[in-house]
């Protein structure tokens, strides 16, 4: 496994050279500073960590600037470990959006846009109940029935109904890498991403 | 809006495209592939709007074909795209000629719009 952080962009569209239009979404993918390199000997698991993004030195705690400053490295704003990483750097090597290559398949994993108390047609793909006619009203994005009266006389657990909706934790799978610019550290993937525009995301693969 | 700027200016292939505007009568020589050969094909018709900005903008040029109104969505940067030529500029007071698509004959002419000689 290999992989970096980066800030969502925005979307836009590219022609591609069959002359076909795809739609992107454009990511700052690092620079990454490697922090710690974690060992089944030491820590119990095989770990890259690393760091992407400036943070202020007087809002970071003293023993993460310590632990920034045994990888020779400013004050970073998000720290990710990355399991069973087989990316070869040592401590305070930074990372680049070079380890990604066009036309590779990569996951980005987000934190999904918050769309606050929601039912359960948009929350859960219900398809309400009833019909709009017939002498029913009200009910045309109900949940129905969420269980029996005489048995079990409860509510299961785990019963799907209304509530928060987003800001999960969203990985999306085989996205194409469209295109590397080394030199500004744009990653351009296929589709869409999770999260809002300057939000962080990881690509892996 | 500075990223999306920049992957544009490397990626799209800058050409010469007329100016031209809803109304104006336009051939759009279009790339088709088949297979492995490439052959040309035109579209004349009146353009109906432009939309969107920037190197992602499109527009639709309509056509009565057969009798039958037809309408095609050109992406305006698209390297399928050969060559736009200018027919003639129309005299319209819309940016959005939707009311073209209930008219037929007569009523769905366009004037055209004389240049004053400088």
């Amino acid at each position: 496994m290999k992989g970096i952080i980066g800030k969502k962009i925005g979307m836009t569209s590219v022609f591609e050279p069959n002359g076909k239009q795809t739609a992107v979404t454009i990511i700052e993918a690092g620079p990454c500073v490697v922090l710690q390199k974690k060992s089944v000997d030491t820590d119990g698991y095989d770990a890259l960590q690393i760091g992407f993004g400036e943070a202020k030195e007087k809002n970071t705690p003293k023993a993460l600037l310590n632990h920034f400053a045994k990888a020779n490295a400013t004050p970073k704003a998000v720290v990710k470990e990355l399991r069973n990483c087989s990316i070869d750097k040592q401590v305070g090597e930074s990372l680049t959006c070079e380890i990604f290559t066009e036309g590779e398949k990569v996951n980005v994993v987000g934190i999904s846009k918050g769309k606050g108390f929601q039912g359960v047609v948009k929350r859960h793909g219900f398809s309400g109940v009833g019909e709009a006619s017939h002498g029913q009203h009200d009910r045309q994005r109900a949940p129905g029935s969420i269980g029996g009266s005489s048995y079990p006389s409860r509510v299961f657990k785990g019963m799907r109904m209304a509530g928060r909706m987003g800001g999960d934790q969203v990985k999306v799978k085989a996205l194409r890498v469209v295109k590397v610019f080394a030199d500004k550290n744009y990653i351009l993937v296929t589709g869409s991403v999770p999260g809002h525009n300057g939000s962080i995301v990881l690509i892996q693969n | 809006m500075e990223a999306v700027k920049y992957i544009h200016e490397q990626l799209t292939v800058n050409k010469e495209i007329p100016t031209f505007k809803a109304g104006d009568n336009v051939t759009v020589n279009y790339k088709i592939i088949e297979g492995a050969k490439e052959r040309i094909q035109s579209f004349k018709g009146d353009v109906l709007k432009r939309q969107g900005t920037g190197f992602t903008a499109t527009f639709t040029v309509r056509k009565i074909s057969d009798g039958i109104g037809v309408e095609r969505v050109f992406p305006l940067f698209s390297p399928n795209i050969d060559s736009i030529v200018l027919n003639k500029t129309g005299r319209v007071r819309r940016a959005k000629l939707f009311y073209l698509r209930e008219r037929f004959g007569k009523s769905a002419r366009i004037k055209e719009k004389k240049q004053v000689q400088k």
